[in-house]
């Protein structure tokens, strides 16, 4: 009962001092944050003080601790299916500028790190979040450490999700890419990215396995990671504690480093290393089949974590960065091919004897392709860091080409198929809704990748190769508004890949809540052995 | 020398030479002979995992 009301307090404590904050700020954004804040302080205060006289939830031994996994998944889809709107829509405005609506809040500029952060911290985020709570839980055979806190984990990070996507529409910028967020939003971020690694390696000590499974390696690599890097970049002074506005504690050449040392990283631990940590768990599981070697997983995991993190100066090839260290992140960039395609043989070889599961089995099908997607684009990744091609290639759209083959194609799908997995385990139900219905997400979401991953190709290419046309006189050809004109009919190509992606997320939208409901779809199974009626009987010989 | 000049020469000697050997070390270790075993049980974690824990 105490505890009930402390923890009420607190809450409320910090609400008022949000709501305090709120009323002396002459930033009205920051009001806005204030009061979102204050809100949530309340929503906590009172939901505390209400299940005060509840007998404590009776913790159950038998059984694993869900409920933030599948808050978690439910959230995954949800910021999925939000994160996909926003990037068709502003697809849609780079081919149409009118849909920029001559508004502020509305502009590509606002919106576009709405789409980026929706998609990596939203969605790639919560499945994240939500699959590492599952996976450490069963490799580990251990309940969740501090049942409490994971659940603070989940609506704390919700509560930063808001805030950052508020944010950005209102304006409140960092200006660095995929780090957008302000110092306040940053501090609360790390409060409970701290929480989280508590709960993880809680249960890690908890367990009752001698061995740490790889995949756990891998999370565990991303939350440290992630950590160390979100505090180095986002070092900053704020002018005043009651707005929004802050400066870095580094400038120029060495504010860059640090942002895409950052930048890199954040693909290489958040979008890689978390994903492999996925990977490493649910193929094998869905195929029933232990991972192909797992001493090359353990390869492949120090290989990956001891070069990605000096893959970052590739992003500033040409620039005032020294010579020696742009041509230290190529070097590191092209060996990690190596690891990658490890880990990409490694888990596709896991199916090694079991290859019929890609056409029977939607499920494996997905991280089949996502496997595929995960060697593309970490083989066009280190090719595009070399200086060479980098000349061609940075600043135009094939850096968004081979963001979104990885995105779409890697993080996308195995997130998707781990949703599929965990779906009716973590509700009970005999299986999914419909396993025909992931067939169709998976071919909607196939055919979107293809139509943009070869539009964004042939547009970044035609755009390199227009920015860089001499005439005879010296001068250059192309005016930067015809090269824009010309890549038009390629963005009409990009946003038709991105609405089929978007469509066949529906269909997981509409499959996954149905399992919930605990409906199962009448239909015929995905295979089953040819059988003829004409044929299946004895033969007769003719009347002689 | 500023700070930056000790910082840079120890990062491109011993602070590589350390990194490098512990990327050494931890390699060497899933490569030798005797975890086999280990790895061997490792492996099926995944696949033993349906009950709950003690």
């Amino acid at each position: 009962m105490d505890a009930y009301v402390a923890r009420s307090m607190t809450w409320l404590s910090l609400a008022i001092l949000a709501v305090f904050a709120a009323a002396v700020t002459v930033d009205p954004a920051f009001a806005v944050h204030a009061a979102i804040f204050a809100a949530a302080g309340f929503l906590a205060a009172f939901l505390s003080m209400r299940s005060a006289g509840d007998a404590p939830a009776a913790p159950k031994p038998g059984e694993y601790d869900d409920d933030v996994i599948r808050w978690g998944t439910i959230a995954t889809v949800f910021w999925g299916v939000v994160g996909f709107l926003v990037g068709l829509y502003i697809a849609l405005q780079l081919a149409f500028p009118a849909l920029n609506l001559g508004l502020e809040y509305s502009s590509f500029g606002r919106l576009r790190p709405l789409h980026t952060s929706a998609v990596i911290f939203a969605f790639g985020g919560n499945a994240l979040i939500a699959t590492s709570f599952y996976v450490v839980q069963r490799t580990c055979r251990a309940r969740l450490a501090f049942p409490g806190i994971a659940r603070f984990v989940f609506w704390g990070y919700q509560l930063f999700i808001v805030l950052a996507a508020t944010g950005y529409v209102l304006g409140v910028t960092e200006g660095k890419e995929y780090a957008e967020p302000e110092w306040y939003v940053d501090i609360w971020l790390t409060v409970v990215w701290v929480a989280y690694l508590a709960v993880f390696v809680g249960t890690l000590v908890k367990r009752h396995e001698p061995h740490i499974y790889v995949a756990n390696w891998f999370y565990l690599a991303f939350i440290v990671t992630v950590a160390m890097l979100h505090l180095v970049n986002n070092l900053s002074m704020p002018v005043t504690i009651f707005g929004t506005k802050s400066y870095s504690a580094f400038a120029g050449v060495q504010d860059a480093l640090t942002q895409w040392w950052y930048g890199h990283n954040a693909v290489g631990f958040f979008l890689t290393a978390g994903f492999l940590g996925m990977m490493y768990y649910f193929v094998p599981k869905q195929a029933e089949r232990p991972v192909y070697s797992y001493r090359l997983s353990i390869v492949h995991f120090w290989s990956l974590i001891f070069l990605y993190i000096w893959a970052g100066p590739h992003h500033l090839h040409y620039t005032a960065l020294p010579d020696w260290a742009q041509t230290l992140g190529m070097v590191f960039s092209v060996m990690l091919w190596m690891p990658s395609w490890g880990g990409m043989i490694n888990g596709l070889m896991t199916l090694s004897g079991a290859w019929d599961k890609i056409r029977t089995d939607p499920i494996i099908r997905m991280q089949v392709l996502a496997l595929a997607f995960y060697g593309m684009s970490t083989f066009e990744g280190p090719l595009m860091s070399i200086k060479s091609v980098n000349s061609l290639s940075h600043y135009t759209d094939w850096t968004i080409g081979h963001v979104h083959s990885g995105a779409l194609g890697w993080v996308g799908m195995i997130s998707f198929a781990a949703v599929y997995f965990m779906t009716p385990k973590l509700w009970k139900r005999e299986r999914l809704y419909s396993l025909r219905m992931i067939n169709w997400h998976f071919w909607c979401a196939t055919a979107g990748i293809v139509l943009y991953a070869s539009a964004m190709w042939v547009a970044g290419i035609m755009q390199g190769l227009m920015w860089r046309e001499y005439g005879q006189d010296g001068y250059l050809v192309y005016s930067f508004a015809e090269v824009v004109a010309a890549m038009h009919p390629y963005y009409l190509i990009r946003a038709a890949g991105g609405l089929l992606y978007l469509l066949g997320s529906l269909f997981m939208v509409w499959n996954i809540w149905m399992t919930i409901k605990g409906k199962v779809r009448e239909e015929a199974p995905m295979h089953d052995a040819t059988y003829n009626p004409a044929a299946d009987k004895p033969l007769v010989p003719a009347a002689a | 020398m500023s700070a930056y000049d000790v910082a840079r020469h120890f990062a491109d000697s011993w602070g590589l030479v350390f990194l490098f050997g512990v990327f050494l070390f931890a390699v060497g270790r899933a490569l030798r002979p005797s975890a086999r075993d280990e790895y061997e049980h490792a492996r099926t974690v995944v696949l033993r995992d349906e009950e709950p824990g003690k």
